[in-house]
């Protein structure tokens, strides 16, 4: 177990939200949707220029900057 | 007394909430804005029996922050309109967020039932959901429904009937961890002996939102009790600093944990269960391997363009080519029943050319948005916005952007028009104005003539890649004038992009009609009103004051003079010819003579710094009612009468041998053409829909500011090269 940023995950890999260090309007937009600690996530894949990322969490596919995803922080195997 | 019920509609984009209002109220729909913004209202009927029920549309949100307008009208609608019911629809296959919102409206103590939807997908997903447990458990009523189908439709609305009737519920109070509970508690209990603000909302709900650090409800304390205000101000900031010393976190980001906290303790007592991994593929994310995918990715959006390009650009052509054709006959009806003169050439070139002109958009702009509907609804919309939005946010603009700016003519050929209302897709509000501030450089069907005339005058040989270069250079401002908003008049954070990709889906056609109507008929009635009005100006503008007998004469006998120092030129034209040169001529003179005129030879003396003679200037100033009046208006000023838009060869060669005019004049103009002010039927679109007519007031003087800057740079650079 090993606790990165969200911009560090790789494609399909999976972890769980550890926590989300972003505050006012970025803050809760990504906690609306779902992103609280304990929420199991996927990486699923990049957009052509690598920016942003989508990623699976619960049933549904979310996307962020990868400027956004370095406020997550994710604890991996 | 309320004559009838009133129930919201509400929930989570893309949890099918406008297919179900679609399906309860059929066509009876009524689209206006909410006050003072440019959010849709949305307001039908419903009717069952002796029951005749008003139903709101309110716009999809994920929560009841204050962070988006979208959030904020919801909220103002609920606590001011106070509906009979709210209905919040929830998308059944993806239970935990939806529920989120679902929470808040209970925390803010309104009648809610909620609408299980898309209870197929759920099942296809191996997701078994115990509606009845859901309903025991939350305290409201739960219906199943399948929106797309119109299933459990009726049951829902008897339901809503009775709730609606029942009396209004005590809000729900969930633990949000000592700490906080402690505080809340205190802070509820100077609010409620103080009265404060407890009018509108329920004294818990206010102490919540003082806590969650609300700009609305904080801006409405300091205004209602600036003491009392500040008051729970300092004992938040303490609370505040335990927490984060003792979690790391604000207030804001506990409340959201414990809210999900408390949705999956309610999943958990047997109402959710999953047959299948979560995390496996649906359909909709094979897809995405490929429509998503590195190098396919790209491929098939420029595809997926140039096929809405090809659908709306080619198709529309025959409907267009009707219009115009219905007009074109009024206006030779007209002319063979109104004898020759002033009102003749108001109805004519006024009336009938102006609103033909506006209408002849019409069919385009329908062709327009079904094709973003189909795009949009299928959620094709939100992938292309994923895969540009590196590009376009490095500019201060959305992935989204890249819808506006392709329909405005990013591939030349569009139109601003629908160009500029396609920003609506855009939920970011900085990024949205910005985008419609700037799709108008877009190389628009209108402006083409003008190029093409120029470009035949002087760059023939190079016609691909002076149509190329432009584009290129079009794109390029775009982008950089973006940028620059961004940094001065719409400064300010990017908007974050966490963006939910919905699963893809067949799109309703009844959806896609409704839409469709919708657009078209905000852009009609816009045509009967102000378009009308500006059409006649401008008609006036070039018209008055009109050329005195005197004058007549005076250009007749120049006439004669000129012809008669060419006497076999003269002697070989036949009377049909002289007649044409004759009116031609005055043409001119009335042209020169007119308000239009005057304006353009008083501007002259500025404008030649970019060359551009007075002829050149009126033709501009024409080109503010359509762009392609640019090249029927130097037809006029340079005497050669009814200039064909489509034809302008004859004018190509008399520019091309005109002495004031010289290739760097072209290129200088083409410039121009492409930055200055968008046409007025743009400028009343862009006014609309930033919600302000300051916008479209400062689109024209800006744009032309910058194409006159742009201009003059080009030509006193080029002339210093000696070109």
């Amino acid at each position: 177990m090993q606790r990165i940023l969200m911009r560090q995950m790789k494609d399909n890999q999976s972890g769980t939200i550890a926590a989300i260090k972003a505050n006012g309007e970025l803050g809760r937009r990504i906690r609306d949707m779902g992103l609280v600690p304990g929420t199991p996530i996927k990486i699923q894949g990049r957009a052509p220029l690598y920016d942003p990322v989508a990623l699976r969490v619960m049933n549904f596919t979310l996307t962020l900057r990868n400027k956004e995803a370095d406020f997550i922080e994710v604890d991996v195997e | 007394m309320k004559t009838e019920a009133v129930i919201a509609l509400s929930g989570n984009p893309n949890s099918g909430k406008t297919t179900l209002f679609n399906a309860l109220t059929g066509a009876r729909q009524h689209v206006g804005n909410y006050p003072g913004v440019t959010v849709e209202k949305k307001v039908g009927v419903y009717t069952a029996g002796n029951a005749r029920i008003r139903i709101v549309d309110l716009p999809g949100t994920y929560s009841l922050t204050a962070y988006s307008l979208e959030e904020v009208v919801t909220r103002d609608f609920l606590v001011n309109e106070k509906p009979d019911l709210v209905i919040d629809i929830v998308d059944a296959s993806n239970l935990e967020r939806n529920l989120y919102l679902a929470v808040q409206f209970l925390e803010l103590g309104v009648p809610l039932c909620i609408a299980l939807n898309m209870m197929d997908v759920a099942k296809s997903r191996g997701i078994e959901i115990n509606v009845e447990r859901l309903r025991t458990l939350l305290g409201v009523p739960v219906v199943p429904t399948v929106a797309r189908t119109g299933r459990g439709k009726r049951e829902l609305m008897e339901t809503a009937e009775k709730a609606a009737a029942a009396s209004g519920p005590t809000p729900l109070r969930i633990s949000y961890g000592d700490d906080l509970d402690r505080a809340l508690m205190e802070m509820e209990k100077e609010i409620q002996a103080h009265c404060f603000l407890t009018a509108t909302y329920p004294a818990h709900w206010v102490a919540l939102k003082y806590m969650e650090n609300d700009e609305q409800i904080l801006a409405k304390g300091r205004a209602a009790d600036p003491q009392l205000s500040k008051r729970l101000e300092q004992a938040i900031r303490k609370v505040s600093d335990h927490l984060m010393a003792t979690t790391g976190n604000y207030p804001e980001a506990l409340i959201a944990d414990q809210r999900y906290g408390y949705i999956y303790s309610i999943l958990k007592q047997g109402v959710l269960s999953r047959r299948t991994d979560q995390h496996r593929l649906y359909h909709s994310d094979k897809i995405d391997k490929v429509l998503t995918h590195r190098v396919m990715g790209p491929v098939v959006m420029l595809l997926i363009i140039l096929g809405l390009y090809h659908f709306t650009f080619t198709y529309s052509e025959i409907p267009v080519a009707w219009v115009e054709g219905l007009f074109e006959w009024l206006g030779a009806l007209t002319v063979a029943t109104i004898p020759e003169g002033m009102v003749r050439s108001l109805i004519v070139s006024g009336i009938i050319d102006g609103v033909g002109g506006v209408l002849s958009f019409v069919p385009l702009i329908m062709m327009m948005f079904f094709g973003i509907a189909v795009l949009e609804d299928s959620g094709y919309l939100a992938r292309m916005a994923f895969m540009l939005d590196r590009v376009f946010s490095l500019f201060g603009l959305h992935g989204s952007s890249v819808m506006a700016y392709i329909v405005s003519g990013g591939i030349a050929g569009g139109c601003a028009v629908p160009g500029v209302m396609a920003t609506r897709t855009l939920r970011s509000p900085k990024e949205r104005l910005a985008t419609l501030l700037t799709a108008p450089f877009m190389n628009c069907g209108a402006k083409l003539p003008v190029f093409a005339l120029l470009i035949a005058a002087f760059f023939k040989e190079n016609e691909a890649l002076f149509m190329f270069a432009i584009t290129l250079v079009s794109w390029t401002g775009a982008l950089a004038v973006a940028k620059l908003l961004r940094v001065t008049v719409i400064r300010g954070e990017p908007t974050p992009f966490v963006m939910e990709l919905p699963p893809y889906r067949f799109p309703v056609l009844k959806g896609l009609l409704i839409h469709t109507w919708e657009r078209t008929w905000q852009y009609i009635k816009k045509a009967g009103t102000v378009i009308l009005a500006i059409s006649i100006l401008l008609w006036a503008l070039m018209s008055f004051p009109r050329l005195p007998a005197s004058e007549r004469a005076a250009v007749l006998a120049q006439l004669k003079t000129s012809a008669a120092a060419d006497t076999s030129a003269f002697e070989n034209a036949s009377e049909g010819e002289k007649l044409r040169n004759a009116n031609a001529a005055l043409g001119e003179a009335a042209l020169r003579y007119s308000v239009a005129g005057r304006i353009g030879v008083a501007l002259e003396r500025i404008s030649r710094l970019a060359g551009f003679d007075w002829r050149v200037n009126i033709a501009l100033i024409g080109g503010f009612a359509a762009k392609e009046v640019v090249v029927s208006t130097l037809g006029t000023a340079y005497s050669l009468g009814e200039i064909d838009v489509e034809e302008s060869l004859p004018l190509s060669e008399k520019l091309a041998a005109s002495p004031g005019w010289r290739p760097l004049t072209a290129l200088s103009l083409l410039l121009f053409t492409v930055f200055y002010t968008p046409c007025f039927i743009t400028v009343i679109c862009i006014s609309r829909e930033a919600g302000s007519w300051k916008w479209g007031i400062f689109s024209m003087i800006f744009n032309t500011l910058l194409a006159f800057v742009l201009a003059i740079t080009l030509f006193q650079a080029g002339r210093f090269l000696g070109y």
